[in-house]
């Protein structure tokens, strides 16, 4: 599998705002890579940038290892769908479809053939002469797709295409164009600011935050073993505690928090007297009415919530903040106002830098010295 | 009970009504439509031979409008109406997509270098552009300064100066609504345009001209109609050689003194007004867009 999309060290600055910081991404042949994030940082200005709407500041975009900079959008062998859509609203929709053909000066007929073989795998025949103010946003919205797809682009860019949809037409979408996706074998970088979105669709995810990668990974690795506290926060729900590493034993790093110790699996890279967040899924989440060796947390229940499927327990520590426990609707939980031991799987927690506390981290190494 | 309840009503529907729409009534129907009847009863009234109006009822004004004389300044008109709002269209389109695609500070500026000529009185504009054009005016000794002339070059009365001037007078009207029409464009269809491999003379004919169509044809409208009515610019720069049904009129109720056949010509002029305004609207023009 060839890179067919390298970004090396792309910066964006508008004014004082930088808003793309050395951006460096490359994306593989056939991939579904989405960069999620939230707005303003600067996600869909990197897709505009490989698209052409914009120009990086400094920095390099190839495209099957040849160089775009220089090249006009219309030049560019990519084509967007954009998240209001575009069609244009004169034109029917067999006219939108075919407009990319069209300006390749594509033969009549082989245009007819290839639009409507198009509408057919969107599943909008019938739907030619209509015009797009006609159709529903469902509707727009695959017309959008195919009026990019006709053109065989090699790398298809989409940014939040499913916005503006319902729920349930979201999620029937979702599925759709990641079937299309593989029917068609080309390359997709989808932007999102739906976390859930982007773990059911992509084979890679590139967290962003503030103009730069956080981290860069599969859904299954970004959920289990997010890197940085902004990607294990951002990305389904998490229980996080700050805190100090007291002591690291055989890969298991006993961290002291304020109200109490606790342990969590940890990677070579963390020593002692570091600062550091300690990350839990409320699912990993476990309590019991004995104190457990190695946890000091004592909590108190608060309140439930129900979700369908799974039950909330909002738990209080002695400091105020709040854990979420989830279990799954049916399950035993204590009664609202007991007092708990909340504990965990070491292996399910993740223990994570915390690059705010590095000052904090430096004195104290000089106190010590 | 039913007394007091039209009381009731007069009070909270009839009375607000009265006082906001009715002041506005009673000056459009003394402004407005009482004139107006006047010139329609006028049209098929007679003078006498001191050019006294005569109330009765002829036809001879109208059939006089029909002779060979009148309908070459019909046809003159048209065509000069027509030139105009070409040549409207061909200059304002440019200018008003630089003022609706300006971003910065500068919009305003090119905004108000439309605005502010359209507030000056265009009578005195158009005299000033006469002294300035005449055969010693500051152009021509301009030209012969320069040496690309030596003898004065006649500006003056010709249909391409009377042109000129009322593309002059009228081209606020083109812009306005152009502007209007491009600003709503939605600039993410011009980049799917390009996106999609249009370049961008093909995007500007595919796309931008078809979604401000409408700009173009309410502009043509505002154009073409004041452009047959507008005889100062035509009296002054044409000097008579570039007549248009404005002129007729003008000369019937001043130099010619026969009212009557002026009514009758500005009956026409009406008529034809009207009959372009509903073939606008039958054209899916949007009456708003004309109200600038």
């Amino acid at each position: 599998m060839g890179k067919i999309v390298e970004i090396k060290g792309v910066n964006k600055i508008y004014g004082t705002n930088h808003v793309v910081k050395d951006l460096n991404l490359s994306v593989d042949e056939g991939e579904f890579l989405t960069l999620l994030g939230s707005s303003g940082c600067g996600k869909t200005t990197t897709l505009r940038m490989i698209a052409g709407f914009e120009k990086p500041s400094s920095g390099e975009i190839k495209v099957e290892g040849e160089s775009i900079d220089e090249k006009e959008p219309y030049e560019r062998d990519v084509n967007t769908v954009f998240q209001t859509y575009a069609l244009f609203p004169h034109k029917t929709i067999f006219a939108n479809i075919a407009y990319g053909l069209k300006m390749k000066k594509v033969p009549k007929e082989e245009i007819r053939e290839r639009v409507l073989k198009m509408m057919e795998l969107v599943q909008l025949s019938g739907f030619e002469n209509r015009y797009p103010s006609q159709l529903s946003g469902g509707q727009k919205q695959r017309v959008a797709i195919a009026r990019a797809l006709i053109n065989r682009p090699k790398v298809l860019l989409l940014d939040e295409p499913l916005g503006a949809l319902d729920l349930k037409l979201r999620k029937q979408m979702q599925l759709e164009l990641k079937r299309l996706q593989k029917k068609l074998n080309i390359t997709f970088i989808y932007v999102t600011h739906d976390q859930e979105e982007a773990l059911t669709m992509s084979d890679r995810i590139a967290v962003m935050h503030d103009g730069v990668i956080d981290q860069l990974a599969s859904p299954t690795e970004i959920y289990e073993h997010p890197k940085t506290r902004f990607v294990a926060t951002f990305i389904g729900e998490t229980n996080t505690y700050d805190g100090c590493v007291t002591s690291i034993k055989d890969g298991i790093a006993t961290v002291t928090l304020e109200n109490g110790a606790v342990r969590v699996a940890c990677g070579e890279d963390f020593s002692v007297l570091e600062y550091s967040t300690v990350s839990v899924r409320p699912e990993k989440m476990r309590f019991s009415k004995e104190p457990k060796e190695g946890f000091e947390l004592v909590a108190v229940v608060k309140d439930y919530i129900y979700v369908g499927a799974v039950l909330k327990c909002l738990v209080a520590l002695p400091n105020g903040n709040e854990l979420k426990i989830e279990r799954l609707a049916g399950q035993e939980l204590p009664t609202i106002g007991k007092k708990i031991y909340p504990y965990w799987d070491p292996q399910d927690a993740v223990l994570i830098h915390n690059e705010s506390h590095s000052i904090f981290k430096a004195l104290d190494e000089i106190k010590l010295v | 009970m039913t007394k007091e309840k039209s009381k009731h009503n007069f009070r909270s529907d009839v009375l607000p009504k009265l006082v906001t729409v009715g002041p506005v009534t009673v000056l459009l129907l003394c402004l407005v439509l009482i004139p107006l009847i006047l010139v329609g009863v006028m049209s098929f009234c007679r003078t006498d031979e001191y050019y006294n109006v005569v109330y009765k009822f002829t036809f001879t004004n109208y059939a006089k409008l029909v002779s060979p004389d009148y309908l070459k300044i019909y046809m003159q008109s048209l065509v000069i109406a027509l030139l105009t709002t070409v040549m409207c269209v061909l200059v304002g389109y440019p200018f008003a997509y630089i003022i609706a695609r300006t971003r910065s500070r500068k919009k305003k500026l090119l905004y108000m270098l439309v605005i502010i000529p359209f507030w000056t009185n265009s009578l005195i504009r158009i005299y000033g552009w006469r002294t300035f054009l005449g055969n010693t005016g500051w152009f021509n000794k301009l030209i012969m300064a320069i040496g690309i002339s030596k003898e004065p070059i006649e500006f003056l009365y010709k249909t391409g100066t009377t042109v000129f001037g009322m593309v002059y007078c009228l081209i606020p009207f083109m812009i306005l609504p152009l502007y209007t029409a491009i600003e709503k464009l939605d600039d993410s269809l011009l980049e799917a345009s390009s996106d999609l491999g249009a370049k961008p003379v093909k995007t500007f004919f595919e796309v931008i001209v078809p979604l401000t169509a409408s700009g173009i044809f309410s502009g043509s409208i505002m154009v073409f109609i004041p452009c047959l009515g507008y005889f100062f610019v035509s009296n002054i720069l044409g000097g008579g050689n570039t007549d248009m049904i404005g002129n007729l009129i003008e000369r019937q109720f001043k130099s010619a003194n026969n009212w009557p056949l002026g009514a009758a010509l500005s009956i026409i002029l009406i008529v034809v007004t009207l009959l372009l305004v509903k073939l606008y609207q039958k054209l899916g023009g949007d009456m708003d867009d004309l109200g600038v």
